[in-house]
């Protein structure tokens, strides 16, 4: 689409900005050429852009709110790198004891690491560093919980579906790296609460039978605590992780690009076409729209509500403990499942082996369950023998096993997060907290059950009211419908 | 629902007999009564269980016979007419002034109903009555020690933090918001106690909570580190009641994905064709 200057704009020089700007590429040929048609004439003459950034601006992007979720995701993960890198430039990487001198008056002259020491000259002293962490450690936690929403919009909508298997397993291969990147964050201060996290995965590593030990070693590079860690912690979660997080996004998005977005029944929407606005001018907009609101929620967030007080709990001792003590939401489902499993250890027969009662809870059962999840759109290509290229989205009830599935795992990880914290909810309950426990473990086997069969039930009979909608009508099933010529007449149910 | 969910926060802890609400009215007036009596005759009297030397003459003579009405009334259906216990309540006898102003200024004592476990709470007797039946009880029965400690007004807030987390922050947690302990045991929050109260806590070891043989030094310490964290600003924001990450992951998920989902639906409505 070939854009016109607006007339009142005609005798106005532009901007001699320097930046290239997409707005000039459609210009009339007859008109004198201005500074910036040169400079973006220099830049296209070398490097061929302008026929690609024409195509490119006139992308179509389906207009549902819900394909909003994983772009705010990704501008969750520029608020992280922002504030994450202002945070690099005063942390210290370094586990050797140091001396504490800074305001806080209760650790004054306490010995304390290196990287602890920076953590609180970052909270207390440099300027505007408390909220740039706040900020940052929020971001994470929303960060986390908008890509599961994402991943949620992507799986009950069957979008998963061929072509776009390999872009489902990159979206969890995002995850694990977003929750490798929380883990390893919230690790990095050296305070009591995630000294106490370390010690935790420590032992759930050590669990794996046969190569525990080896791999908690390996690891940790030696028997916990290790001085060796935290400067390991912080190349996995400032270079490691971050470099894959954004291979797998530029991977992620280039997919999603090529293969062209899915969208919604109904109006002119085909399996082969794509109909919304363009990304010029209207979907620019609300991306840059988005990005500040996203960046302003997460500052708001940051500025207004205090997290993780590492003064509040000093430095990791190792024979020190706290409570409450929770990792951060997203791997309270791992805390869950160690809080709610029984003391169980079987013990291979023949060989002797006793499997370490972390095993089952904190390794096997949410590794099927992740490998169900990520297998899904190939188990149920496989299942349904569908094979075919879906661009068009089902709706949730459209597809009742698999939201049935998915509501059903879901259940599953809320109830082990909720029990992550079942000491915190016991007091504000005002119940014991063994009865909590109780309670959780009956659910973490009943509810999941009972949201397949309901989740299924409403799927089920949502399909049949759509099929049917005269059966939904009221008084016996009996219907009014008007017919073309304006009189009515009753239906009787079908 | 009364009693029914409540902890069971100190097991040493007695209870009154039974008492019919008509009773525990007309203990109530009288309670008033007295309360303004004690308020008119004992004001100047009240440094008295202090350790101090009590004031001389009839003010302590008043404060003895009315902590003895005191005692009759909110104790001795419990605890035995001299202390000496019974089947609702343990023995008084040796106890000493820590332990009975402890669990009164608490309010876990007198109990507001017989098998109803103590709880921390508002006190519901007075300074004065408080001070009266102790006066009373020590004179008895109860012995004069351990004795309601003297605490300095300052100490070392660096050795503070440490005692605390080494001997607190497991049970009260690290910024002293409490926490459930187990076996339907609460730790209760250390935000409205005041630095007499917690030096007893520690030399009484009230229910679960084990006892400690901190000098004076420490001691002094100690409170001093806990006032600390019940004034001292903490900087970053509201304080999400300073219980960590989970109620960090409720406002994250509230606050936070909700918000984000409504500026996506805000944002992302559709674009007129």
């Amino acid at each position: 689409m070939r854009r016109r200057r607006a007339p009142d704009a005609l005798d106005r020089r532009p901007d001699p900005s320097p930046t290239p700007d997409p707005r000039s590429q459609g210009r009339e040929e007859d008109e004198e050429p201005s500074e910036l048609d040169r400079v973006v004439g220099w830049f296209d003459q070398r490097t061929g852009a302008a026929t690609y950034a024409r195509t490119a601006l006139r992308k179509v992007f389906p207009d549902h709110w819900s394909f909003l979720l994983g772009e705010i995701a990704l501008f969750s993960f520029i608020v992280l790198v922002a504030t994450g890198t202002f945070l690099t430039f005063f942390y210290i990487p370094d586990a050797r004891p140091t001396v504490y001198e800074g305001p806080y008056a209760p650790l004054s002259g306490q010995e304390v690491s290196a990287a602890f020491e920076s953590v609180m000259r970052l909270s207390f002293e440099v300027r505007a560093g408390l909220v740039m962490r706040q900020v940052h450690h929020w971001a994470a936690l929303v960060f986390v919980a908008v890509i599961v929403l994402h991943a949620a919009r992507v799986f009950f909508t069957g979008a998963f579906r061929r072509p776009r298997e390999l872009n489902w397993l990159i979206g969890f291969g995002l995850l694990f790296l977003a929750l490798g990147e929380g883990v390893t964050g919230y690790s990095l201060p050296d305070d009591l609460l995630s000294g106490t996290g370390l010690r935790i995965m420590y032992s759930a590593v050590l669990g794996i039978p046969f190569v525990g030990p080896n791999l908690a070693y390996l690891i940790f590079g030696g028997e916990f605590p290790t001085e060796g860690l935290i400067s390991r912690l912080f190349v996995f979660h400032v270079m490691l992780l971050p470099g894959l997080l954004i291979g797998g996004l530029a991977t992620h998005l280039a997919l999603t690009w090529l293969q062209k977005h899915t969208q919604f029944k109904g109006g002119r929407a085909t399996e082969r076409n794509v109909i919304g606005p363009s990304l010029w001018p209207v979907q620019v907009f609300k991306s840059v729209g988005l990005f500040f609101l996203t960046a302003a929620l997460l500052a708001f967030l940051g500025g207004m509500f205090q997290i993780n007080p590492v003064w509040s709990y000093g430095p990791f001792i190792p024979y020190v403990a706290s409570v409450p003590a929770q990792p951060d939401y997203y791997v309270g489902w791992l805390e869950g499942a160690l809080r709610l499993a029984p003391a169980f250890e079987p013990v291979i027969p023949i060989v002797n082996w006793r499997i370490p009662s972390t095993f089952i809870p904190g390794v096997l059962v949410p590794g099927l369950l992740f490998g169900l999840l990520m297998l899904w759109p190939f188990l149920e290509a496989k299942f349904t023998r569908d094979k075919r290229e879906h661009h068009l989205l089902d709706w949730p009830w459209e597809a009742p096993v698999r939201t049935a599935t998915g509501f059903a795992i879901l259940a599953f990880f809320l109830i082990q997060t909720l029990a992550g914290g079942n000491d915190v909810l016991a007091v504000f309950f005002n119940m014991q907290v063994e009865t909590l426990t109780l309670i959780f473990q009956i659910t973490l086997v009943v509810l999941p059950v009972v949201t397949w069969v309901v989740a299924y039930r409403l799927c089920v009979e949502r399909q049949r009211a759509a099929a049917h909608p005269e059966a939904e009508a009221p008084m016996g099933g009996v219907a009014l419908r008007r017919s073309a010529l304006g009189g009515f007449e009753e239906v009787e149910e079908a | 629902m009364p009693g029914s969910g409540r902890h069971e926060r100190g097991r040493d802890e007695g209870e009154p007999g039974r008492m019919t609400p008509l009773l525990r009215a007309v203990i109530g007036l009288s309670t008033l009564v007295v309360l303004a009596l004690a308020a008119v005759l004992f004001l100047p009297g009240r440094g008295a269980v202090h350790g101090q030397e009590a004031q001389e003459g009839a003010g302590q003579v008043q404060q003895l016979e009315s902590g003895a009405q005191l005692y009759v009334q909110n104790c001795a259906s419990c605890h035995g007419s001299n202390g000496e216990g019974g089947p609702n309540g343990p023995s008084l006898v040796g106890v000493g002034p820590a332990n009975l102003d402890f669990q009164m200024w608490t309010g876990r004592m007198p109990l507001a109903a017989p098998n109803e476990p103590g709880y921390r709470q508002e006190p519901t007797l007075t300074e004065a009555q408080r001070n009266a039946i102790t006066a009373y009880a020590v004179q008895n029965f109860a012995g004069p020690q351990p004795a309601i400690p003297q605490v300095a007004s300052s100490g070392d807030l660096r050795l503070g933090w440490e005692l605390y987390v080494n001997n607190c922050a497991a049970c009260h947690g690290p910024s002293g918001a409490g926490g459930a302990i187990g076996a339907g045991n609460v730790a209760p929050p250390l935000n409205a106690v005041d630095a007499v109260r917690m030096a007893e806590a520690t030399i009484v070891g009230p229910g679960t909570m084990p006892a400690f043989l901190f000098p004076p030094d420490q001691l002094a310490a100690l409170t001093a580190y806990v006032t600390f964290l019940q004034t001292a600003p903490s900087p970053g924001g509201i304080s999400l009641a300073g219980v960590g990450p989970v109620p960090e992951g409720f406002i994250a998920g509230i606050l936070g994905l909700g918000g984000l989902v409504v500026v996506a639906r805000w944002v992302g409505r559709r674009h007129p064709s």
